[in-house]
Parts: structure tokens; C-alpha cells; sequence
């Protein structure tokens, strides 16, 4: 098996090829069940296909966990105007890298998914947004719309159905905000990726001011499974409230790092321990972010939890993306808090003052903590400038740039304690 | 094309407790300020787009995020709570987080004195010095633009230039660049300002919140509105007739900044003229004695070497007053007076009323018009008065006036908003109308189908859906093209045509033999494209048609415009919202001059010269007999000049030298004359001919009212106090006309008003206190509660039939065709920051700074192919003359083409432009004629 590290415990749906250099092509997709869910779902009315969606409670893989069937419901079927599935392939949050290898090893498992969201949200039109620096992968997409359409499965008529879709694969320039649905839809139409003011939400007004769904890559990916094999299959792994399987990518002082596919009922500290051996020999775990690093940090002994949307939550983080990243006691929290913090004040798009003045500031401050030049008021002015990012602006990055600090002055307050006032780290050597 | 309707369903919700019930659609910001309740902003204005950005207005509606109260719109049932501790911390808190990086010294503060930020950290008692953070060091500045200082330290990012750039004035020069921290705005692909295309029209500087944008010191130092006087008037220069605000330092007696003030004719919109090219009222050349010619200097002739036709010394904007006040010596205003009324009465005596002459001009108030006018007729006793009205729109006035009845405009230009389709034809709008052009961007950009057709690719036809490119001159071939599509495919409005019109059969026979294929190798357009762009007028619901000297000034500019108005009466597009014929007015006050009788068959109001019943009116109100006889036009004048027939002239504001066709001939012309009075604020390239200059007060120091090109009548307003002894012109006019024996006397320019409005029907009832503040439309007989009427024409026209009439016209080609020996064809006109002959706005710092010398635009294919580059020098040369000058590559200019702006003194376009005339409107062919380009040495 090439794909670097699996593990029995694993439940592969969308990973289950993830290594095989056949399956990227169409006729290896084909040979391993491909499009035979297309098949089924153009069969069906597109609101059967939405009614299977939400039965299985699917939830969005982007970051929010939002109901996927419900998503698609929002969109208006009067077909006054075209409708547009956006297909979020832009996967920038640091610690995530799922949808990179669902697109490298099954770019045809995306674009089934793709091909049949769109039937259920009746779009003719789907874009995928891909982060530009994932040049080889783009390149493989690329050839895989291409065996799509040459199949007869993009185009017109797909299939002697009578249904039309066209796919476009349109390549991101750079931003992290890109990610963000609003601020894709504005990089796809040309324009400096902003997020938008909500309301309207896409399905109201989306792509080129026409209603749109915006889903993730491993959403989308899930859908032919489930539509192929229903609802209640689906629903034979996870929770009632978070069924399914779920990509965490691991990655930071583990032993063995990578993708790995588990049911949502799986408990975290196994993932951690178990699936990827636990931190480096002789290293204690310090601290865990389980769902990128937009969530809140977790202490070692908080992770003893199931990695469901609630269970996650009910241990004072959240799932997000599953990006999934491990610290151990080698780790200047200051520091690996000032690096996020800088990562988001340099990823802000800049429009709302709390976000784009707030993450700097933030930066500005653990920088001169970390250099032990702190003052005793700087972990409250940390925490009120925190307080003044979160909830109050045009998308949630200005609360995931303050996540990070307030969890783990919250946590981790000791450490930054000690850079004011001895100006000591404690992380061990 | 679908605008968007006004709601008209009710939401009530509850902010603060108290229930409101506002139109569906409110933003909570708004329902609040209805209820009496201040939410404080940053980035929004109620002119602009909301855009929820700064976070300042967010408000609590009980949802996880803070809602922003300026985009929000209310809805059923909501609950809003608009301060709370929460609310009120993160205020704070955005007010600390913008000023940690904010200048020590705000630029606002110092400029106008409105410092929103600042005035926030007031409010909420932030002692700056108390911001627990160092300031970042990456905000820079920017000094580039003669007039905008950037800095980008004070830069809160709030959107409003860009909005204003993009969505008010449709420049789209503004966006932002960068990430994070290192988020800016930018000029273009971040140029620095002054090299990018913002065209210095400030609207940003004027809605920036901060120190970000702000006006640089263009008189004595910029400083807060409070400190100085603040004076309601107008703009000085084009026929937009912009509304503005001066601010004025009475202690040095200057204007020391200039805003947009409201008006429903410019929205407190302003062009780079306006807001910035108010200085020259202060330059040291301005006139302040009168001035009688030196024996020594007999005969007369040109004294400076730009007007002598001689190429030596630098090239500048300004006369060397070394130059030509030695030719003068100055004089008491006795003296003046007393010669210059002797001399005409002389001239008068011994060669009868027709040897004199007057030229009026559209840059003064309707008073002084109509008195200039009532000096000519009832003093001199001849109707030779004209003004350069005759050079811009004759021909258009003259097919209005034959066609429909009236020569003014039948719908005011920004109701281009209710139009399917509006048509810019022959008009250079962004430069010459800038204001005007920002309310057809608009439309153009929200729903309004625009076609431009223009023999260049002008500013307005990048915001075109259709740009047709014509061949110069090939005006009427195209529109007898587009008539015959509208004809041939039934796309006419037959009601209109039979309840409205007469001579529909005839035009229906001419157009016939103009199918687009004739026509596409006349005017170079493709027939499939000819007749695209006619089903496209054709099937609008409502079509408005602007035009501008491009139609004019031909020798067939009266058919150019007669086709134009023969579209407009084919498919009924007159007299409703959205449709109409507006001929856009160059000079502030040219449809006033024109309306107050500057022009020689016409009384004030159009009454002609030579019926019986008006002359008697005219006699009794004035007491003196009257010449039945209409008098000469301009170029007639300066004939008459050039013959001796015309023995005694004077001018108040014109400049011919410069602004009338073959300066070569008009310069023999002037210097033949036995005596000539220039009441100037400058020494004119006109003034070297003179035997008296008198100095006269410019536009910001004197009361008059002036009628825009929407026939809108405002009041400007005495902002400054005059020069030296220059004096207020009507009271020259008035000494004059009493030293000739006719006692002239007024209180001030109300009364004269009040006489003027007594004998012009049109503009009956109009008085200075229901003028003010914003002016009214004439005609308005309701001024106590209108604003007078927008539309004229729905019901039938002022003419004995009360009918339109079509006047169908065969094309004819212009007068001077390119040859071999001068093969290219010449096109003028005008440049953004000048103003005609340029005495105003080269005395402009601003202005000046920004378009500093003569130049000239060519194909940059026909440039490489004579192995020239731009920035050299090339000599023009037609059959009358040579300029030299720069020339600069522009793809707008057609191949074979060349455009020459003509307010340059040192290298004047009317060198070279043909004085033939259109026979009916008598209007130079300013806009065509045969030159010869070649490479030059720059002038020693
Ligand atoms: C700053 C920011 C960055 C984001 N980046 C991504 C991303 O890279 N990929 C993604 O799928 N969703 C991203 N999201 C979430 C999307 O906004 C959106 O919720 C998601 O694409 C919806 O798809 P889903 O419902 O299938 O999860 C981001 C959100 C924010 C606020
Ligand atoms: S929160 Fe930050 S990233 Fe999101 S819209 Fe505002 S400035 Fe941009
Ligand atoms: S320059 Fe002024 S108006 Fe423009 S974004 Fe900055 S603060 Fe706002
Ligand atoms: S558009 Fe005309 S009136 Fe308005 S500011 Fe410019 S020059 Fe003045
Ligand atoms: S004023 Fe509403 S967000 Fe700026």
C-alpha cells in the first residue's frame, strides 16, 4: 500500500483508493464503481437526490459543519435565473491537506460528486476553485474533466438524460481568504477575493449575483457514496448528529502524520495515539488542535473525547476542517500562537477594521512577549482586542485569528506568564 | 431593462425599544436616524453604496455576529439594540485600533477641519498618547498629484474613494491592493497618484473621512472651514453649471478651497476645473487700470510674438506683459471712459450705426448680456452683436430652432437615468461636460444602453456599448442610414409621427437612398453595425440624444443637427421622461447669453429682430428707435473688419484672436479697425489690438445669474472683492451707453434682472430669492413650488403649426478635403483642464501643473511611420498657417487624423482651422480641414 501510513481502525469511503495510481484515470475510476451513482442519481428527480443528502446528515467538510441537504434546499428550482454549484477546493487553513489528496488520487470521485450535486441543486454550470499553488494537482483535474466530457459525463445530455452541465476548473491566486464562500465567489468573478455581506447568502445571491451553493471538496465527495448506497448506510457510522466518516489530516509531533479516514464516533485520543503513534519517543503531548487552526487549542488531557461535531465541541473545541495538529512539550505556546496570529494578520483581506487592525496589533504584542518585552497589561489588552475581533465582523477569519490567543492564554496561561515575567520559556529543550 | 422600483411594502420593528416602521428595504442605520437615534459611521455616507467595512455602526439584532446597522436592512419584527457595553467597548476599541497607526498631525484637521476619526476618539474621551501600541511604520505617503496629498498612515481603509471614484464619478481609478496590514489603496496597479489616470476631480478628498486624501494648498494655506467665509455660487467654467461652495480668507481676499454644494443639476459633483482652477481670479497679471494705447504704438498691430505669428523664445502658457504693456499707459477711468464713448459716437457719426459692433460673451452673467445687447441695439443702434454662442452651437440653435421652435434643450441630462438608450454623439463629454458625463456613466452602468459615435474615441466611449467610429464630417450619411433602417423595418412611432410631426413623406423619400451600405463607405461603419445600432434606438422605450461640437461645427452642422433631431421626432422620443434632444452647452453661460439676446436677429427670448410687433416692444421698453435689420454674426464681424465696412468694436470677454477660425486673417482684421475697446480681466491676445482696455471683474467678483445647459438659472454670488479699480462690467456698460447719451442706471444686477425677466417670457417670474439656493428651470410658472419644467414638448411645439418638421438633408462632404500635399485631416477641441483660449485655467496653478503645454494627438501607427515619438516636436501647416508644437501618440485619434487642442496661445489651433462657414448657423468648420504634419526642432 503507497499511501503512506493506513491503519485497521480506519473506515475508508473516500480514502478507500487514496495510493493507487490506477484509479486516477477514468477507466480505473470506472472499473472501481465509478459514476454508477451518476448513474442512479439521473435516474431520480433532483429532489430525491437532496431528500437522500439530507437523510444521511451529511454536514459540510469546509469548516462549519452546516447540513448539506439543507444547503441545497435554499436554492430556488423556479430556474428564473441559472443556479451554480461553487465547488471549494481552496484548502489553505494551516494543518489541513484533505482535499489535496481526495483530488490527487480520485479526481473523478470529486467530479461525480460534482456532476450530481449540481442535478440536485439544478445548476448547468460548475466551477471548481482550486488553490493555485496545488499546480500538479490542477493538472490532474484538468485531465480528468476532460475524460469526463470525451465519457459523455460533462457536456450536454449527460448520458442521454437530457441534463447539461459544464465544469470549470478555476485556478485561486494566492489568499487564504479565497476559502472564505463569499470571498471565492468574488476571486471567480475577477475581483479581489472579499468576503461578501451576508445577507444575501449565495443561494440568494451568489456567483455572478446568481444563486449559488458553495460546498467543500470532501463534501462533495461523500455525495455518490450516498446516493449509491443510501442514507442509512451512511448513517451506519458516526453519531445522529454527525454521521459518516470523516478526513482528519494529522499532522505537527506525531510519529506517523497523514490523512486518515475514521467513523465521526472515533475518539480523539486514539486518532492521536493509536492511528498516528503518539508524539515523538521520549516527548510529552502539550497541546492539540483538532479541526485547523481556526478552533480553539486543547490541552493533552481535554482530547479523551469522540471526534463528532458535538463531541469536539462539548471538550471546548471544534471540528472544523480536521485539520488536526499536535504540539508537544518542545513548544514555545507564545510562539507557535504568534506564528497563527501571523499567519491571519497577513491573510486578512483587509476590509473590516477589527480583523485587519486587530491581527496585527495581535502580532504586534506576542512578538514583543515573545522577545520577553511583555507587560503585565498585555495579556488583558490580548484578551480585549480579542474579544472586540470575535462576532463582529463581515466573515468569521477575525474570530479565528483571536481563537487561538484567547484558548490559549486561557490554557496555556503559565507560559505566557513566564516570557513577561522572567522572560523564560518553558517550553522543554 | 429592468430599474429597480421603490418598495412600497412597510416593516416595523424595534430599536431600543421603540417601535419604527419604515419602507422595506431601510437599513437599520437609516429606520434609526428616522427615529431620532444616532448611530455613529465611518465608512458610510448617504450618497454611497453601503458597504459595512469599518464595523463602527455594527448593532445588536440577536445573532451570534454584530450586525453592521449601514447595510442591514430592517426587517419584520426585528429587534435591535444600538448601544450596549458590548457595543460601546467595541467602538472604543475600533477607534484605538485606527489611531495607534494615525498621523500625530491629521491633514484634515488642518485642511478642512473635519476629522472623523478624531472626532470619534473626542467622543469616546481616547487620550492617544494612553494606546498601548507603537505605530507600524508601513503606511506611507504620496505627493505626486498637483492637488491630492496622500497619506496613507491615515488611511482607515473605509472605502469611500473608492466608491466615490468608482460609483459617483465612474472614473475607476481607485481599488485596493495589498493584504492584511499591508492592505492600501491604490491607484491603478499601484502607480503613484500622480502618474496614474485619476483625472483630479477630488471627489475623493472631498468624501475621505480622514487624513488620508486631502486638498493641498493651491492659494494661501488650506485651514478649517470655520475660519473662513463660506460663499454659495457657481462654477466658473463649462455649462453644467456645477453648484459650489467657495471658501474665502477675507483677509487676503482669496479663495482658499472650493466644494460641491447641492444642487439637483450636479449632486455636489465637481470636475477638476471646478474644484481646483479657482486661483486665476488672483493671478498677478489681472488687469486693475484702465489702459489707453501709446501714440508710439499707431499703427496698431500684435505686439506679443505668439501673436505676431513669430517662433522664438520659450514655449509658455502667458504673455510676457514686458512685452506688450510697454504699448500701453495707463488711465484714469474718466479719461478711459470718455474715449472710448467719444470714439464709437464718432465712428457712429461719420459711418452710420452698422460700422460698429459688439462682441458679448458666454462666460457673462445674463445681466450683462442682456445690457451688453441693449447697448449695441438701443446705443450704437445696429444689431451687430454677437458672441461665441455662433462658434459652438449656432448651427444646433439654428436647426432647433427651425424644427421644433425652440433652440434650447427639451430634457435636462441627468435624466439619462430614465432613458433604454442614450446616444453621445460629436461630444467629448469627460473632458468638456466631465459632470454631465458622470450622471451618463451611471446609466450606462446601470441598465442604460450607451452608444457613442464620434469620429475619436473619446473618454465616454470606454463606457459605451456601441462605439461607432465615423469618418470626420460623415455625420449625416450614417443618421439618413439609421433613418432608413428605422423607416425600412417599421421601427417608427406612427402616432407620434401623425399627431406631432409634419414633412414625414419627404424625409421618407431622401432616407430611402441612403441604405447602410451606402452609407458604411461614406462614414466608415460597417452596415451590419449601422443597422444593429438603429434597431437598438429603435425599439427603446426611451431614447435621449446628447450631442456636442463634434456636429456642430461643420459647414453642415445645421444638417448634422437636423438629423439628429428627425430621429428624435421619428420614434417620439420628446417630451417624456428619458428621451429628449440636448445639445450639451460648452461655456457656463451660453444658453443664457443666447436666451438674453447676444446674437444679431434676436431680441432677449428669441424675439426676432424685424417683426414689427416685437421691435415695438422692444422700442417701447428701451425708448429709442430700433434697427429693423438683424445684424452680422462673428465671422461676418470680423469680415466686415477685414473690408472696413466694421469701423468700431468693443468686446466684453471675448478673445477672438484665439477662438475664431484663420487667426492669420483675424489678426488683419482686428488691426484694421478704427477703434477697438477690450473690457478684459486679462491682456488678451484680442487686447494688443486695442485702443483702450478697460479692466473688468471676474466670475467670483460680482451677483449675476446664469443659465445652464439644462436651462437651469442660478445665482452666482459675489465672492471676491475686484482687483486694483477693475470695475463690475454692467457698470461699464452703463457708463458707456451714458457718456453716448443714453442714461443707463441700476441699483445692482437684481434690477437688471428684473428688466430682463420683464421682457422674456420664458423666464417670467424668476427673481433672485426664488432662485437661491439651487436654482430654477426656465420655464417655471410656478416658482413658489417648482423647480420649473424638466420636460418640454410633449404636447406639440412652439412653432405656427405646432408641429415638428423634419428637414431631410442630403450628405455633403466638408469644405477643405485632404490632397496630396496636406493629407491629413485635422480635428480641434478641447483638453479636460483648459478652458478655451486658456486665459483662465493657464493662469491656474492646478491646471497649469497638470497640462502645462501645447500639444497634439496622433495615431501612434502614423507617428512610427514618420519615425516620430511622443514628446517631439512636429510643425502642422494647412493652406493658413503653421503651428509648432509636441505631439503625443493616442490610440483615440484615427489613423490619418490629428487633433489639436486650442488653448494654447504659443501654438493656436485657429492658425490652421477654414473660416468657411455653415450657411445657416454660420458656424466655423472648427472640426475639419486638410494639414500636413512634419518633424520640427523644438523652439529655441
Ligand atoms: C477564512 C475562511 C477560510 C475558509 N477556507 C475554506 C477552504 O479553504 N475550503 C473550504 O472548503 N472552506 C473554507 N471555508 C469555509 C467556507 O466559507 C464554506 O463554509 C465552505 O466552503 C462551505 O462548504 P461546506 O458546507 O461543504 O463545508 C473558509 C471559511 C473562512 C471563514
Ligand atoms: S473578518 Fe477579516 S478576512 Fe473577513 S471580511 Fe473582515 S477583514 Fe476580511
Ligand atoms: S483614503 Fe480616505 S476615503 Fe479612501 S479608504 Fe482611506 S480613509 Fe477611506
Ligand atoms: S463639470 Fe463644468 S461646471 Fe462642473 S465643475 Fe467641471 S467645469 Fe465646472
Ligand atoms: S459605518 Fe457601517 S460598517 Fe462602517
Amino acid at each position: 500500500m503507497a499511501y503512506p501510513h493506513a491503519h485497521p481502525r480506519e473506515a475508508r469511503v473516500l480514502s478507500k483508493h487514496f495510493g493507487e495510481k490506477d484509479a486516477i484515470p477514468i477507466d480505473g475510476w470506472i472499473e472501481r464503481g465509478g459514476y454508477k451513482a451518476l448513474d442512479k442519481a439521473l435516474a431520480a428527480s433532483p429532489d430525491d437526490i437532496t431528500q437522500i443528502v439530507k437523510d444521511s446528515g451529511l454536514r459540510g467538510r469546509g469548516g462549519a459543519g452546516f447540513p448539506t441537504g439543507l444547503k441545497w434546499s435554499f436554492m430556488p428550482k423556479d430556474g428564473g435565473k441559472p443556479n451554480y454549484l461553487a465547488c471549494n477546493a481552496d484548502e489553505s487553513e494551516p494543518g489541513t491537506f484533505k482535499d489535496r489528496e481526495i483530488m490527487r488520487w480520485t479526481p473523478h470521485q470529486l467530479i461525480e460528486g460534482c456532476i450530481i450535486s449540481s442535478y440536485a441543486i439544478r445548476a448547468k454550470h460548475a466551477y471548481i476553485y482550486i488553490r493555485g499553488e496545488f499546480v500538479d494537482v490542477v493538472r490532474i483535474l484538468n485531465q480528468a474533466v476532460v475524460e469526463a466530457y470525451e465519457r459523455g459525463y460533462l457536456g450536454k445530455n449527460i448520458k442521454g438524460s437530457g441534463y447539461d452541465l459544464d465544469l470549470t476548473v478555476h485556478l485561486g491566486a494566492g489568499a487564504y481568504i479565497a476559502g472564505e464562500e463569499t470571498g471565492l465567489l468574488n476571486s471567480l468573478e475577477g475581483r479581489r477575493a472579499e468576503p461578501r455581506i451576508k445577507p444575501p447568502f449565495p443561494a440568494q445571491r451568489g456567483a455572478f449575483g446568481m444563486p449559488t451553493t458553495v460546498n467543500n471538496v470532501e463534501t462533495l465527495a461523500a455525495v455518490p457514496h450516498i446516493v449509491l448506497n443510501g442514507a442509512d448506510w451512511y448513517r451506519q457510522w458516526g453519531t445522529s448528529k454527525s454521521p459518516g466518516t470523516k478526513l482528519f489530516s494529522c499532522c505537527g509531533h506525531l510519529q506517523r502524520p497523514g490523512n486518515y479516514e475514521v467513523p465521526l464516533d472515533f475518539n480523539l485520543r486514539d486518532l492521536v495515539f493509536d492511528l498516528c503513534g503518539g508524539p515523538p519517543k521520549g516527548r510529552q503531548l502539550l497541546a492539540l488542535i483538532p479541526g485547523g487552526s481556526s478552533v480553539p487549542i486543547m490541552t493533552a488531557d481535554e482530547i479523551d473525547c469522540d471526534v463528532s461535531y458535538e463531541g469536539i465541541e462539548a471538550a471546548g473545541s471544534m471540528l472544523g476542517s480536521g485539520g488536526l495538529i499536535a504540539m508537544d512539550d518542545s513548544t514555545c505556546m507564545v510562539r507557535a500562537v504568534r506564528r497563527m496570529v501571523e499567519f491571519y494578520a497577513h491573510e486578512s483581506c483587509g476590509q473590516c477594521t477589527n480583523c485587519r487592525e486587530g491581527t496585527s496589533w495581535l502580532a504586534k504584542i506576542l512578538r514583543r512577549i515573545e522577545r520577553g518585552q511583555g507587560r503585565e497589561e498585555d495579556l488583558p489588552l490580548l484578551l480585549d482586542i480579542g474579544a472586540n475581533m470575535a462576532g463582529k465582523t463581515i466573515c468569521p477569519l477575525s474570530d479565528s485569528a483571536a481563537v487561538p490567543v484567547v484558548s490559549a492564554i486561557q490554557k496555556f496561561g503559565r507560559e505566557f506568564e513566564a516570557h513577561i515575567q522572567d522572560g523564560r520559556c518553558t517550553a522543554v529543550n | 431593462m429592468i430599474k429597480p422600483q421603490k418598495s412600497t411594502r412597510i416593516v416595523t420593528l424595534t430599536i431600543d425599544g421603540r417601535e419604527v416602521s419604515v419602507p422595506g428595504g431601510t437599513t437599520i442605520w437609516e429606520a434609526a436616524k428616522s427615529a431620532g437615534i444616532e448611530i455613529p459611521v465611518l465608512c458610510h455616507d448617504p450618497r454611497l453604496r453601503p458597504v459595512g467595512v469599518c464595523r463602527m455602526c455594527v448593532v445588536d439584532v440577536g445573532e451570534r455576529v454584530l450586525a453592521a446597522s449601514c447595510v442591514r436592512q430592517a426587517s419584520e419584527g426585528m429587534k435591535v439594540r444600538t448601544s450596549s457595553d458590548k457595543i460601546h467597548t467595541c467602538r472604543k476599541t475600533l477607534t484605538e485600533l485606527l489611531l495607534s497607526d494615525y498621523p500625530a498631525e491629521s491633514r484634515r484637521e488642518g485642511a478642512t477641519g473635519d476629522d472623523m476619526l478624531l472626532a470619534l476618539a473626542r467622543d469616546y474621551g481616547i487620550d492617544r498618547s494612553d494606546i498601548a501600541i507603537p505605530a507600524g511604520d508601513g503606511r506611507t505617503q504620496d505627493m505626486t498629484s498637483p492637488v491630492i496629498a496622500v497619506d496613507h498612515a491615515a488611511c482607515i481603509l473605509c472605502d469611500r474613494c473608492i466608491r466615490a471614484c468608482d460609483e459617483i464619478q465612474h472614473n475607476d481609478v481607485i481599488g485596493r491592493t495589498g493584504k492584511g496590514y499591508g492592505t492600501r489603496i491604490a491607484f491603478d496597479l499601484n502607480a503613484p497618484m500622480g502618474n496614474s489616470t485619476c483625472v483630479s476631480c477630488g471627489e475623493c478628498a472631498a468624501v475621505c473621512p480622514t487624513g488620508a486624501l486631502t486638498n493641498k494648498t493651491l492659494t494661501v494655506q488650506i485651514r478649517p472651514r470655520e475660519q473662513l467665509k463660506k460663499i454659495d455660487s457657481l462654477c466658473p467654467y463649462c455649462g453644467v453649471g456645477c453648484a459650489i461652495t467657495f471658501h474665502i480668507d477675507p483677509d487676503t481676499n482669496t479663495v482658499v478651497f472650493a466644494e460641491g454644494r447641492h444642487s439637483p443639476g450636479s449632486e455636489s459633483r465637481l470636475c477638476v476645473k471646478g474644484r481646483y482652477g479657482f486661483d486665476y481670479a488672483k493671478h498677478p497679471q489681472r488687469l486693475t487700470t484702465p489702459l489707453i494705447r501709446r501714440e508710439e504704438f499707431y499703427p496698431k498691430g500684435p505686439l506679443s510674438f505668439a501673436v505676431k505669428g513669430e517662433r522664438r523664445g520659450k514655449p509658455g502658457g502667458l504673455v510676457d506683459y514686458g512685452e506688450v504693456m510697454p504699448a500701453f499707459r495707463e488711465a484714469t477711468w474718466e479719461e478711459a471712459l470718455d474715449l472710448v464713448a467719444s470714439r464709437l459716437k464718432g465712428i457712429k457719426q461719420r459711418s452710420g450705426p452698422s460700422a460698429l459692433a459688439g462682441f458679448g460673451s458666454a462666460k457673462c452673467s445674463n445681466e450683462e448680456a442682456y445690457l451688453f445687447q441693449k447697448l449695441v441695439r438701443a446705443v450704437f443702434g445696429t444689431n451687430n452683436v454677437d458672441h461665441c454662442t455662433r462658434l459652438c452651437h449656432a448651427s444646433s440653435v439654428a436647426a432647433l430652432l427651425e424644427t421644433i421652435g425652440s433652440g434650447a434643450v427639451t430634457n435636462v441630462f441627468s435624466d439619462v437615468h430614465n432613458a433604454d438608450v442614450a446616444v453621445v454623439t460629436g461630444s467629448n463629454t469627460t473632458a468638456n461636460h466631465p459632470v454631465a458625463a458622470t450622471f451618463i456613466k451611471d446609466a450606462a452602468a446601470s441598465g442604460t444602453t450607451l452608444i457613442v459615435i464620434d469620429s475619436r474615441e473619446t473618454g465616454i466611449a470606454r463606457h459605451a456599448h456601441h462605439f461607432l467610429r465615423i469618418e470626420p464630417g460623415s455625420d449625416v450619411a450614417l443618421y439618413n442610414a439609421m433613418m432608413h433602417v428605422l423607416i425600412g423595418e417599421d421601427l417608427v412611432n406612427h402616432d407620434y409621427i401623425r399627431d406631432f410631426t409634419e414633412g414625414f413623406e419627404a424625409l421618407r423619400e431622401l432616407v430611402k437612398k441612403y441604405p447602410p451600405e451606402l452609407a458604411e463607405g461614406i462614414c466608415g461603419v460597417p452596415a451590419a453595425t449601422i443597422r444593429e445600432v438603429a434597431r437598438v434606438f429603435g425599439r427603446a422605450n426611451a431614447a435621449i440624444i446628447f450631442w456636442g461640437m463634434g456636429i456642430s461645427q461643420h459647414t453642415t452642422g445645421t444638417d448634422n443637427a437636423r438629423c439628429l433631431i428627425s430621429l428624435a421626432l421619428l420614434t417620439g422620443n420628446i417630451g417624456r421622461a428619458g428621451t429628449g434632444l440636448h445639445p450639451l452647452r460648452g461655456q457656463n453661460n451660453v444658453q443664457g447669453a443666447s436666451d438674453a439676446g447676444l446674437i444679431p436677429m434676436v431680441y432677449p427670448d428669441y424675439q426676432k429682430v424685424g417683426e414689427p410687433a416685437t421691435q415695438k416692444k422692444f422700442e417701447e421698453a428701451w425708448g429709442v428707435p430700433l434697427d429693423p435689420n438683424p445684424g452680422l454674426t462673428v465671422v461676418e464681424i470680423i469680415n466686415g473688419a477685414l473690408k472696413g465696412t466694421i469701423k468700431g468694436m468693443y468686446m466684453m470677454g471675448e478673445n477672438p484672436f484665439l477662438s475664431d477660425p484663420n487667426s492669420n486673417k483675424v489678426r488683419k482684421a482686428l488691426a484694421n479697425l478704427d477703434f477697438l475697446c477690450v473690457q478684459d480681466i486679462f491682456l488678451t491676445e484680442t487686447a494688443e489690438f486695442a485702443d483702450v482696455v478697460l479692466p473688468a471683474t471676474s466670475f467670483f467678483e460680482k451677483d449675476g445669474t446664469y443659465t445652464n445647459s439644462d436651462r437651469r438659472v442660478q445665482v452666482g454670488r459675489t465672492a471676491l472683492q475686484p482687483p486694483g479699480q477693475a470695475r463690475l462690467d454692467w457698470q461699464l456698460v452703463c457708463e458707456i451707453a451714458t457718456r453716448m447719451g443714453y442714461e443707463m442706471k441700476y441699483a445692482g444686477a437684481e434690477e437688471i434682472f428684473e428688466e430682463f425677466t420683464s421682457l422674456a417670457p420664458s423666464y417670467a417670474g424668476l427673481d433672485y430669492h426664488n432662485l437661491s439656493p439651487t436654482g430654477k428651470l426656465w420655464p417655471c410658472p410656478d416658482p413658489a413650488s417648482s423647480d420649473g419644467k424638466q420636460l418640454l414638448f410633449g404636447d406639440g411645439f412652439p412653432t405656427p403649426s405646432r408641429r415638428g418638421k423634419f428637414v431631410p438633408v442630403e450628405y455633403q462632404p466638408a469644405a477643405e478635403l485632404p490632397d496630396d500635399e496636406y493629407p491629413f485631416v485635422l480635428n480641434t477641441g478641447r483638453l479636460l483642464e483648459h478652458w478655451h483660449t486658456g486665459t483662465m485655467t493657464r493662469r491656474s496653478k492646478a491646471l497649469d501643473a497638470i497640462e502645462p503645454e501645447a500639444v497634439c494627438e496622433l495615431n501612434p501607427d502614423d507617428l512610427e511611420a514618420m519615425a516620430l515619438k511622443s514628446g517631439d516636436y512636429v510643425n502642422l501647416s494647412t493652406r493658413r498657417g503653421t503651428i509648432t508644437l509636441k505631439v503625443r501618440a493616442s490610440r483615440g485619434v484615427a489613423p490619418g487624423n490629428v487633433f489639436v487642442p486650442f488653448h494654447f496661445r504659443e501654438a493656436s489651433a485657429n492658425i490652421l482651422t477654414n473660416d468657411a462657414l455653415d450657411p445657416f448657423g454660420k458656424i466655423p468648420e472648427y472640426k475639419y480641414c486638410a494639414v500636413k504634419v512634419a518633424p520640427a526642432q523644438p523652439p529655441a
